[in-house]
């Protein structure tokens, strides 16, 4: 017996009795979902793969682009450089994530909300911060090189540690959302069954946490596997699958090869789909609706543990974004430090100033506020209509897809399908639309995965009570699912709003005059060797993400209070 | 007549204004502010003066800038071909404006003025499909205090580059994601042969320690002391030490590769009148002064003057350089160079 409690296995929903208006209402927005997604996810990304079949002029040439790149000595090297990274990325962050994440929700260590708002750091950040951190730390003139025993952070080491920082709030929140929904009567079966905390953790909190783990995994191996952004400013000659679609792509404006490249790197999502519905089958509703919520209750040397890791963890987050700020009062690194506050007069500066802040800051609102709208709503229609496998399945397939695929991928895609002459949605091309709309899908899966951890703990006898009440599934969905679900929905809004502040490889294909970014403002002063304006504007999105996120635990703290009251009870 | 009905371009009525702009074209060209949106691949702190400049002549005509490294905007232009949404091109590599012509994308036109341009400073072709504006030139990067640290001589030419001595201290860009890493293989093939030109690069190869995505990356390492050596580009270095960079900067005695930046009309422009006017003024003799402010190297004959931290031989050492040649071979070039070099290029 791998579990202690195990209820017995059904598909969600078949339990109770059910109205057909509901069902009917799901099957509608089902419908509908599938229909954005199809649109906005699968006609892009094959207006850009299927140039893989093509030559230059456009000539459908079967599969001989790919013969030639299997044909390449490099490739090799690049596929096992790609595989080792990204596994050993994703090793070291979910193991630091999951200790992270099992302090925050397990322990009663002090300081829970700071830890949590430190560990969102590496996503308040873009992506170029780490980077320069990590070379001010420990480039060549960096002030802790030695740490590193002769070895050099431009290559694997560099792009490992980079990528582990930049994947960390990725992991920690699907782990969270799994970590923190559970029912603490198996806990209490556990030790009246005299079962030891070891026994208790394998047979218990792991199988709880099972669905989550498998998740989070294939997002951050695949997120690794697809980013290029750390390897460009890090990786020195390192050659990974990612760095080959940058030279294809924007070194040759080869589009064919770079579809090829791009078509290779969605094969690790294929794979998560069947896993994912693997694991699907195998998950167990742990939060039912007898649930009692779990609280964890003070053990001082269990809390000190994880009091003095999360402290560790949380002071090099801070000491990496403290070096940034360092670096943003540095008149020229290393030869120069004077401190100076010239660096945050954009208007002084190039890349549009504080214009491009306010319409990151209009980006962001939107792509949180619609994003998370509609990310939910799919979860939850995914996970409670039934029957409809086909469209189900498309969702679910379709929702994992936007993880593997590489922002300048996806922004070309939405270039080629949207700007198409006969395309009747080629208004939305150039605006702000479209750059939301990009932005959403980018951060589409990480988001979804966490609404539908949330949703799969909770259990469909709730709706089923609803509905034999004659009480209409929206209601209960407005009364009780969405309260019960609230901390994952706050973690989505918050990480889609900070996702749009920082995001560069995909609008930087969509932006017009109009809409140009503070994220993109900040590559550009970067590129033009203003490293020090760079960090600063990175400091004020860092700053901006920071505040919006202590404004909305602010005003959400009453309200969450309130829908989950019971939880107290 | 109603020629006061001339609606203002942004307001109104989208459909309305159009049909009445259409009915008044024949009218007049009365004094409605016209927009352009160009793409370029200039410095991002030289859009404001390049547009003020512009509007100095032209108050008439307002630039919508869309600015990126060269890469990015050729891919972007490249990908909107079905439906360009670019007027005009001005500051984007020769090269890439290449692969545009090739395309189709380019409309043919030569602006006032256009017979007075150097010749290799404009397309062989009448009507010309673009414009040279000025030349954006091969250099060395080179930290006083990281040479002086590691005891190393200043390099005066490329084959002092293959000296053991600099091991590890020299980062060149990789030609396969960098135009200035391609430009620098091709000026080395140019320069040395074949056969000499790839014996050169297996030689520098065991002295470099590693390839960087950008062109102008090397030069900053350089500057912020990452490297000793970069290999880079003279405006580049140039802006760097302005910054105040300990940087020198050495024109390699053999010469040095060289690529243009220039600007075309995008084939399809709703704008056609004003993209012709700024084509016009983009070759004028107060254009070319402007490019002097930065470049060295210009278009228009006569114009140049000296550019501060600009190394003065780089007009002499700059090489006869066989854009076509250098375009069509590329492909081949690269694979090569990415079996050579990339394969086994990760020796730590």
């Amino acid at each position: 017996m791998d579990t202690l409690y195990k209820r017995p296995l059904r598909a969600p929903f078949r339990a109770g009795p059910v109205t057909s208006g509901d069902q009917l209402l799901l099957r509608g927005l089902a419908l509908l979902s599938a229909l954005l997604l199809v649109v906005t996810i699968l006609f892009p990304l094959y207006s850009m793969l299927a140039k893989s079949f093509h030559d230059a002029s456009g000539l459908f040439i079967g599969l001989e682009n790919f013969q030639r790149y299997f044909s390449e000595a490099s490739l090799y090297r690049a596929v096992s450089n790609s595989f080792v990274i990204a596994g050993m990325a994703t090793l070291i962050s979910l193991l630091l994530a999951f200790l992270y994440g099992y302090g925050l929700t397990r322990t009663c260590m002090p300081f829970k909300p700071l830890f949590r708002v430190v560990s969102l750091i590496p996503l308040l950040a873009p992506s170029l911060l780490p980077a320069i951190s990590l070379v001010y730390f420990f480039g060549n003139q960096g002030v802790a090189k030695e740490l590193l025993m002769g070895h050099s952070i431009y290559g694997p080491i560099g792009i490992v540690l980079g990528l582990v920082i930049w994947v960390f709030p990725s992991a920690l929140m699907i782990l969270m959302t799994s970590l923190s929904m559970t029912d603490a009567r198996l806990y209490e079966a556990a030790s009246v069954l005299k079962a030891g905390p070891i026994r208790t953790f394998f047979t218990v909190t792991l199988p709880g946490v099972k669905y989550g783990l498998i998740s989070a995994a294939f997002v951050v191996f695949t997120l690794t596997l697809t980013d290029f952004g750390v390897a460009k400013v890090i990786g020195g000659q390192y050659n990974v699958l990612a760095t080959d679609l940058f030279k294809q792509v924007i070194g040759q404006q080869n589009f064919q090869m770079g579809a090829v490249v791009g078509l290779m790197l969605l094969l690790p999502a294929i794979l998560a789909f069947f896993v994912d519905r693997y694991a699907r089958r195998k998950q167990v509703a742990i939060t039912g609706a007898r649930a009692v919520p779990y609280s964890p209750k003070p053990h001082a040397l269990r809390d000190r543990f994880f009091l003095l890791y999360c402290s560790l963890i949380g002071c090099l987050l801070i000491a990496m974004l403290g070096m940034a700020a360092y670096a943003s009062f540095v008149t020229f690194w290393p030869y120069d430090q004077t401190l100076s506050l010239k660096n945050y007069q954009f208007d002084m500066m190039d890349g549009g100033g504080w214009a491009a802040f306010y319409n990151s800051l209009q980006m962001a609102l939107l792509t949180a506020v619609f994003g998370t709208l509609f990310i939910f709503l799919t979860a939850y229609v995914s996970e409670r209509c039934h029957g409809w496998r086909p469209v189900l399945n498309l969702i679910g397939g379709l929702t994992l897809l936007p993880m593997a695929v590489p922002g300048m991928v996806l922004g070309l895609a939405y270039i080629f399908f949207f700007n198409a002459p006969d395309n009747p949605l080629n208004g939305f091309y150039g605006g702000m639309t479209i750059m939301v709309i990009s932005t959403i899908v980018h951060y589409y899966t990480v988001s979804h995965l966490t609404a539908v951890t949330a949703i799969k703990q909770m259990d469909p006898e709730i709706e089923a009570v609803g509905a034999s009440l004659k009480v209409p599934q929206y209601r209960t969905f407005c009364r009780v699912s969405l309260p019960l679900c609230l901390p994952a929905v706050l973690d989505i809004s918050t990480y889609l709003f900070s996702t749009a502040m920082t995001t560069i490889s995909a609008v930087i294909f969509l932006y017009s005059p109009d809409t140009f970014l503070a994220s993109i403002a900040m590559l550009h002063m970067e590129g033009a060797g203003d490293i020090a304006p760079s960090a600063a504007m990175a400091m004020v999105i860092v700053l901006t993400s920071t505040s919006v996120r202590l404004l909305h635990w602010l005003l959400t703290r009453r309200l969450s209070a309130r829908l989950q009251r019971w939880k107290g009870a | 007549m109603k020629v006061s009905l001339a609606i203002p371009e942004k307001t109104g009525n989208k459909k309305y204004a159009a049909a009445l702009l259409a009915a008044l074209a024949s009218l007049s060209a009365s004094a409605e502010q016209a927009e352009l949106t160009v793409y370029t691949a200039l410095e991002a702190n030289d859009l404001k003066k390049y547009a003020d400049r512009f509007n100095e002549d032209h108050p008439d005509i307002k630039i919508n800038w869309v600015r990126d490294s060269t890469g990015i905007i050729t891919a972007k232009l490249l990908a909107e071909k079905e439906n360009p949404r670019a007027d005009v091109i001005w500051g984007l590599a020769g090269t890439s404006l290449l692969v545009l012509s090739d395309q189709g994308m380019l409309q043919p036109y030569a602006p006032v003025g256009v017979e007075k341009l150097a010749k290799g400073f404009r397309d062989a072709n009448d009507p010309p499909a673009w414009t040279g504006m000025d030349a954006w030139v091969a250099a060395l990067c080179v930290n006083r205090y990281e040479m002086e640290k590691n005891g190393l001589p200043v390099p005066k030419s490329w084959k002092d580059l293959l000296d053991p001595v600099y091991k590890g201290h020299v980062i060149m860009p990789n030609p396969a994601s960098s135009g200035t890493g391609y430009l620098d293989v091709s000026s080395w093939l140019q320069l040395f042969g074949e056969d000499e030109g790839w014996k050169y690069m297996d030689g520098l190869h065991a002295n470099i320690s590693r390839y960087t995505h950008s062109g102008s990356k090397p030069c900053k390492l350089a500057a912020t002391g990452e490297t000793a050596i970069g290999v880079s580009y003279a405006y580049r270095a140039a802006k760097l030490k302005n910054q105040g960079a300990p940087l020198d900067v050495v024109v390699p005695e053999e010469g040095v590769g060289w690529e243009l930046e220039a600007s075309a009309i995008v084939k399809g422009t709703h704008n056609l009148d004003a993209a012709k006017k700024l084509m016009d003024w983009s070759v004028s003799l107060r254009a070319n002064e402007l490019y002097n402010e930065g470049y060295a190297v210009v278009a228009l004959p006569g114009v140049a003057k000296p550019v501060a931290h600009f190394p003065p031989e780089v007009t002499e050492r700059m090489i006869e350089n066989d854009f076509s040649w250098a375009a069509a071979n590329r492909a081949r070039i690269l694979e090569q160079w990415s079996s050579r070099y990339d394969a086994k290029s990760e020796a730590e």
